[in-house]
């Protein structure tokens, strides 16, 4: 069992380039969508963003956040047979030579984002899931905490 | 779009557009061989209806409950009463009805019709769909044929097929299904041609009956039957059977009647032998293939229904199951002289059965006698099992049956209505519960009775309770002697007794008003003979739904005599207990040489240095609906159902009619194991007391003490806290 449930999920984080990320400033929650990257063991979620952005202010601010990553692809049948995960934890900036090397597996997924990514006024966030909640078949919820 | 296609139409191209029969029946018939007119609705036609009606997603979320492969039979057909519910009550769309109109009115009009499934990958000669798929007889009118058309496309997910699917790995997602509407062609006598036996001696079969072929097809009928050699059609053996009935056309359908002449004579002739000869080597040249061939003469005219070739699996080989699936799906005859032979044969045989191994005391026994009986025991034990599989679950089949002619006559919403139309038939487990009930409240309702017995005063106890008391113990006794330990066995009992009588019972009131309304409504619609074969259809099905329960009940007092045995040998060997699973044989072993050390089969486990798994939310089958909020009361072995609390919500891997006991405490039921009519879902039922079954995993990912809701409505198992 949980070795096929970490099978779906390295699955699914490692074959969506797309994530949604929730914050909030002053009580008003806020979602985003971004290029993700993920660690081969599960435990770090990490993306590019300006440091200008609302997203970035915000997660700054309060690190707590929600990622979801999903296999919809827009059809009817995506409700018995998509999978979704939402991943919680804290989400920090990546400084020196974590921020290179985690870069490096971020352009390595997404090569088309090396300009962005790389730009000065672009910055490597990484959320340090404690958990994850695995969905599938429409209603079946697993939970995968991640240990420390 | 190509939806509907003539014989005369369809072409090399159009093999996976009409399916593998109507293909042979077009091939057959172009090359001058004598085929009734027919019609094929192609797969267009089927994937036109399931996709502009949503069908197609409901089907795919239906199966996607669980994953194909870990679904029992059991399972498969629910899903697929399920879906044949969907399509019961999913109408055409007023396009595609005009358009198959359009095709089929002017050929047939008002003029009787067989209307056949014609499934993709039927001419593969390593899969057969042969039975597998439905097809109708005496079909009459256009809105009548387009119902059956539903019919037939429905029975491309009937369990059968999803099974068979199953096990050559085909993909479900990817089935489609052709129909045939061809003309009828009542026959004096049919039967079908093997044009190569299956055992591959240079030989050709021959079986033929009087009437319409159904009854042989459907095994209702044995055949006459013949063997030829191939080469020259000379008859090497004729072995003939006893004709006493055949299948005739009736005012709607078919019907078996009584054959009134002809009972001693063949149903063909040399010469119709030689004709029948004729037809399979010709087939065999068209189709480069020995074939399969159904046919029927009509007068002096011999006609070719269907030919599909030869699979190349034998029957009886491990991977070609569909032999065991067809079994599943007796006709009505032959569930009617299988519940003859288990009510009169073998349920009295099981009972004495038991008796006669509760006589021998193990614990009296030395080792090596007990090691014999042991193995005795197995023996036994394996003969019932096998008994098991091969006569009481294809008996289950009439409330299938059942099922299936109410769904089709009434078209409920709910599809599992039919199952109001069955309940208290005194099942072994319900009388041996209302025992419980009325000892439990004689506890409830007297003081000192109550006082006597939690301070374990068992001299004082009141006569009448003691006297139920040995009734019960002497009737059904021997589970609650296995699980808890013989010498026990009357302090468990009160134990339960007492905790039951904590609180009024919570069984449900059967609404037989409401029953009664049903059954009436459901008779309704038949009339005549077909209304006399639908009363001795109910009866048949009750008795099936009754002795799916007891059956298990006579089956667990043998495995209960094993078990007890087998702890014996456990004590004496001191054979730890947490040992999941140990074979008797070992056991033995050890009993007759200390020295042994017996092989010991456990679970691997899984384990991660840096990921925890839990659940918190698992889906199932609704199997009774409401809604439970309880704390979890897992059972890993017997012993761990006389600590279940009322109000907890009982969590198994399966349960059978010996463990029901306890199901008056719980306030929801959580079961691995799936169905609508296993033991857990029909007991939930009676007592109106939320059930999921089906859940994967369910006693290794929910503990006990969590605080669990039990959905019976959507079947949904929630975690909502868990246990510290």
């Amino acid at each position: 069992m949980l070795d096929e449930t970490r099978r779906v999920l390295m699955d699914l984080l490692e074959s969506q380039r797309f994530a949604v990320v929730a914050s909030q400033s002053k009580g008003q929650p806020y979602c985003s969508l971004v290029a993700f990257a993920s660690t081969r063991d599960l435990g770090r979620l990490f993306f590019a963003t300006p440091r200008y952005t609302r997203k970035y202010s915000n997660l700054l601010k309060k690190a707590r956040s929600a990622i979801l990553v999903d296999s919809r692809s827009n059809r009817a049948a995506d409700i018995s047979k998509a999978v979704a995960v939402t991943a919680i934890g804290k989400v920090r900036e990546l400084k020196g030579s974590t921020r290179t090397r985690y870069l490096e597996e971020y352009l390595a997924k997404h090569p088309h984002m090396k300009e962005f990514a790389t730009s000065p006024s672009c910055s490597m966030l990484a959320m340090e899931v404690e958990r994850y909640y695995v969905v599938s078949k429409f209603q079946n919820v697993l939970e995968l905490d991640v240990k420390k | 779009m190509k939806l509907v296609l003539s014989l005369k139409e369809i072409g090399k191209e159009d093999r996976r557009l009409v399916g593998g029969k109507a293909y042979s029946l077009a091939v057959m018939k172009q090359q001058g061989l004598a085929v009734p007119d027919a019609l094929c609705v192609t797969v267009e036609a089927y994937d036109e209806y399931v996709t502009s009606t949503g069908l197609r997603e409901r089907i795919m979320m239906e199966l996607s409950r669980k994953s194909f492969g870990e679904m029992r039979w059991e399972e498969m057909w629910d899903a697929s009463l399920r879906i044949r519910n969907m399509f019961l009550k999913t109408p055409i769309a007023n396009e595609l009805v005009n358009a198959i109109k359009s095709h089929v009115e002017p050929v047939f009009n008002e003029k009787a019709v067989v209307v056949r499934s014609s499934a993709l990958g039927e001419d593969s000669s390593r899969t057969s769909f042969a039975g597998l798929h439905e097809s109708y007889v005496n079909v009459r009118g256009i809105a009548s044929i387009l119902d059956h058309v539903r019919l037939v496309w429905a029975s491309l997910w009937s369990d059968r097929a999803l099974l068979y699917r199953q096990e050559l790995g085909l993909d479900v997602e990817k089935s489609k299904i052709g129909v045939v509407i061809q003309k009828i062609v009542v026959g004096e006598k049919s039967g079908i041609v093997f044009g190569k036996s299956p055992d591959n001696r240079p030989l050709m079969i021959v079986e033929a009956v009087y009437g319409m072929n159904q009854g042989l097809v459907d095994g209702t009928l044995t055949p006459d039957r013949w063997l030829l050699e191939r080469n020259s059609g000379r008859v090497v053996s004729y072995t003939p059977a006893e004709k006493d009935k055949i299948v005739v056309p009736s005012n709607k359908g078919i019907q078996l009647v009584y054959l009134q002449n002809q009972k001693g004579a063949p149903p063909v002739s040399e010469e119709e032998l030689s004709q029948l000869f004729d037809v399979a080597l010709k087939s065999e040249e068209v189709f480069g293939a020995p074939q399969d061939i159904e046919w029927t003469f009509a007068g002096k005219q011999m006609y070719v229904l269907q030919s599909r070739p030869i699979t190349t699996i034998k029957s009886g080989e491990p991977e070609d199951n569909r032999i065991f699936y067809l079994g599943l799906r007796k006709s009505f005859e032959n569930l009617r002289s299988l519940r003859k032979r288990i009510e009169e044969e073998l349920i009295p045989a099981m009972i004495e059965e038991g008796k006669s191994l509760s006589t021998v005391d193990p614990s009296r026994l030395s080792d090596s006698e007990l090691a014999k009986e042991i193995e005795r025991r197995s023996k036994i034990n394996k003969k019932w099992v096998d008994i098991y599989w091969k006569d009481f679950i294809p008996f289950a089949h009439g409330v299938r049956l059942f099922g299936q002619v109410y769904n089709d006559a009434v078209r409920p919403t709910d599809p599992y209505e039919f199952t109001d139309l069955l309940t208290g038939t005194k099942m072994l487990s319900l009388q041996r519960n209302k025992l419980l009930e009325e000892m439990s409240r004689m506890i409830r309702e007297d003081r000192t009775l109550s006082k006597n017995l939690t301070k374990q005063h068992y001299k004082h106890i009141d006569e009448r309770f003691e006297k139920k008391l040995k009734s019960f113990t002497e009737k059904f006794g021997s589970y609650l002697c296995s699980a808890g330990g013989c010498r026990a066995e009357r302090e468990t009992i009160i134990k339960l007794l007492l905790e039951l009588a904590s609180k009024a019972p919570t069984r449900k009131k059967v609404k037989e008003t409401s029953a009664q309304k049903k059954e009436q409504l459901f008779l309704s619609r038949f009339e005549g003979e077909q209304k006399q074969y639908t009363i001795e259809l109910l009866d048949l099905a009750r008795a099936s739904y009754r002795l799916r329960d007891d059956d298990n009940i006579h089956l667990g007092n043998i495995q209960t005599q094993l078990v007890a045995a087998v702890n014996e040998a456990r004590r004496r060997t001191k054979i730890e207990l947490e040992v999941e699973e140990i074979d008797t044989e070992e056991i033995a072993r050890v009993l007759r040489d200390k020295t042994y050390v017996p092989k010991i089969s456990k679970k691997p486990s899984e384990s991660s240095q840096d990921l925890e798994l839990s659940a918190r939310q698992l889906t199932g089958q609704p199997a009774s609906p409401g809604i439970a909020n309880g704390k979890a009361r897992v059972i890993s072995k017997s012993s761990d159902l006389f600590e279940m609390r009322k109000g907890e919500v009982l969590v198994c891997d399966a349960i059978d009619p010996n463990m029901t006991f306890v199901v008056p405490l719980s306030s929801g039921i959580v079961e691995r194991r799936g169905g609508m009519l296993i033991h857990g879902a029909i007991i939930a039922r009676e007592y109106g007391i939320p059930c999921v079954t089906g859940v994967s995993d369910a006693t290794r990912l929910i503990h006990r003490g969590d605080q669990v809701v039990v959905d019976g409505y959507l079947g949904i198992v929630t975690i909502t806290s868990k246990a510290s």
